[in-house]
């Protein structure tokens, strides 16, 4: 019998995250002092409510504009939704700094593994490394800086649209319909459970978001709603097997205003 | 350690220099040449998955002959530069003369501290946002660079394919003339004509909206412009 030969772990490490942490780790987040981050968490911006639902060409994913640090509007024209790569959109609520620092992350994780490997990841391999980007983001989560993202794209294999949402320890559920996380999220799956429906076109598609999205503004302080007078409407990305696509603010003022228009 | 005869120095930089040259000079080559929208490199690959070519960064691009290993492990190295690099400042700072000087630096090392040199020959390109500039570098085995302008051959018929480029080559060129004349002048040292399906090209094209310039012909692309 032969003596059984063991080969380390070998191959290229196609992974973005762990080469920042090999070779520049102070430029991760760091765990901070409990009582440190406890106040500091208090008194930073957090970003608020987004969601996401399936439509017929693929995913929509839309949020609101506003991040607050406690009582105050920190920032009334926040972008809470990303492209993630070609096919993909990530859609961020909670603390808005680590936030847009891990969909960075995100973003150069995907272009990392494609250039690497010259080979695009699957949208469940896009899914599964976003979780573990929020498990290790964990500690800082317990601290009161939790980011909850939800994360949609267009499976090129399966030819449709996914949904993903998480929770802090990076637990992963995939949504046969819609979706929203944040202050908000509760009245905004209120109005889309009413509006919602299997397959419904583009412009309807867009018109209810606009909708979920007034909603939440209207019953959750911390959410934004449309302001018409200075042209800050809601941020919608539409992920098909054309790509991932920002909805042009035009079409989404158009939704807004009939929105309006019918409750007027 | 055991027993090492004394070598010249120089005696020792020539056999290093005489192994790689043999090893680069049994692979296929590179063009890399500056066309209307960008600059273009086109290899003669049979293999459709082990790339000659390849992307590093938003407008800089890679090519490599010889030994694929090796120029696969100096892409690597190219992408975590430049990924890092980006990421730690910003996205425009990230320059194809850096990562050429740091090629370079690796290269020359290897050559004069290893116990082979890298059996390899790289191209390094870049364009600019605008319709002027853009730079290729050559960095060879032994970590010395060239900076080109125009066009460049590396590989196992450099010298024969510059010649031939230097009497047809002319600025301007669009895509399909570009690729169709380097994939010509590629099979040109020995009267060949190579198959679309074993061209490889891939160009950093300025005209593109997307922040990646990269794009790289697919099958498709390359029989369309490729099948007479």
């Amino acid at each position: 019998m032969s003596e059984r030969v063991d080969l380390p772990v070998f191959g290229v490490n196609p992974s973005f995250t762990d080469l920042v942490r090999r070779e520049r780790p102070e430029a991760l987040p760091q765990a901070m002092r409990a009582d440190v981050a406890a106040s500091a968490a208090a008194q930073l911006p957090h970003g608020t409510t987004v969601l996401g639902m399936k439509y017929a060409d693929g995913v929509l994913v839309a949020g609101d504009r506003r991040a607050t640090a406690g009582y105050t509007i920190a920032d009334d024209k926040m972008r809470k939704v990303f492209p993630a790569d070609d096919y993909s959109a990530i859609a961020i609520a909670g603390a808005a700094g680590m936030a847009v620092e891990m969909v960075k992350l995100f973003q150069l994780e995907l272009e990392h593994y494609e250039k690497l490997t010259g080979d695009r990841l699957s949208l469940e391999g896009k899914a599964n490394r976003l979780g573990q980007l929020i498990r290790e983001n964990f500690p800082l989560a317990m601290q009161g800086l939790v980011v909850v993202p939800l994360f949609g794209g267009y499976d090129l294999r399966r030819g449709e649209g996914r949904i993903f949402h998480y929770d802090a320890t990076g637990g992963r559920w995939e949504e046969d319909d819609f979706q929203s996380t944040g202050s908000g999220s509760q009245p905004a799956k209120n109005s889309l459970k009413k509006r919602w429906r299997r397959d419904l076109d583009r412009d309807a598609a867009i018109r209810v978001a606009a909708e979920a999205l007034l909603d939440a503004s209207e019953d959750d302080v911390a959410t934004g709603g449309p302001n018409p007078t200075r042209r800050i409407y809601p941020i919608m990305l539409a992920v098909t097997a054309g790509g991932a696509d920002e909805v042009p603010e035009s079409e989404i003022e158009t939704a807004v205003a009939a929105v309006l228009e019918e409750r007027s | 350690m055991g027993f090492m005869p004394y070598v010249p120095p120089e005696q020792m930089m020539k056999d290093r220099s005489e192994y790689a040259h043999k090893g680069i000079a049994r692979g296929r080559s590179v063009i890399g040449l500056e066309y209307a929208d960008g600059l273009l490199f086109v290899a003669e690959n049979p293999s459709a998955t082990l790339h000659k070519i390849s992307e590093i960064y938003d407008k800089i691009a890679f090519a490599g002959v010889g030994k694929y290993s090796e120029f696969e492990d100096l892409r690597i190295a190219g992408i975590r530069l430049a990924d890092l690099r980006g990421f730690s400042y910003g996205r425009e700072d990230v320059k194809a003369r850096d990562l050429a000087n740091a090629y370079s630096q690796a290269l020359s090392n290897i050559f004069t501290q290893q116990m082979k040199p890298y059996e390899v020959e790289i191209l390094v390109g870049e364009v600019d946002g605008d319709a002027a500039g853009g730079a290729i570098y050559h960095v060879l085995f032994d970590g010395s660079v060239n900076d080109e302008h125009g066009f460049v051959a590396i590989g196992g018929h450099a010298e024969d394919l510059t010649e031939t480029l230097r009497t047809r080559y002319a600025e301007g060129w669009d895509l399909a003339t570009a690729v169709r004349t380097g994939a010509e002048i590629l099979g040109s040292p020995d009267g060949r004509t190579i198959d679309a399906d074993s061209i490889e090209a891939g160009v950093l094209d300025r005209s593109r909206t997307q922040r990646r310039k990269f794009h790289r012909l697919d099958e498709g692309e390359l029989a369309a412009i490729l099948t007479p």
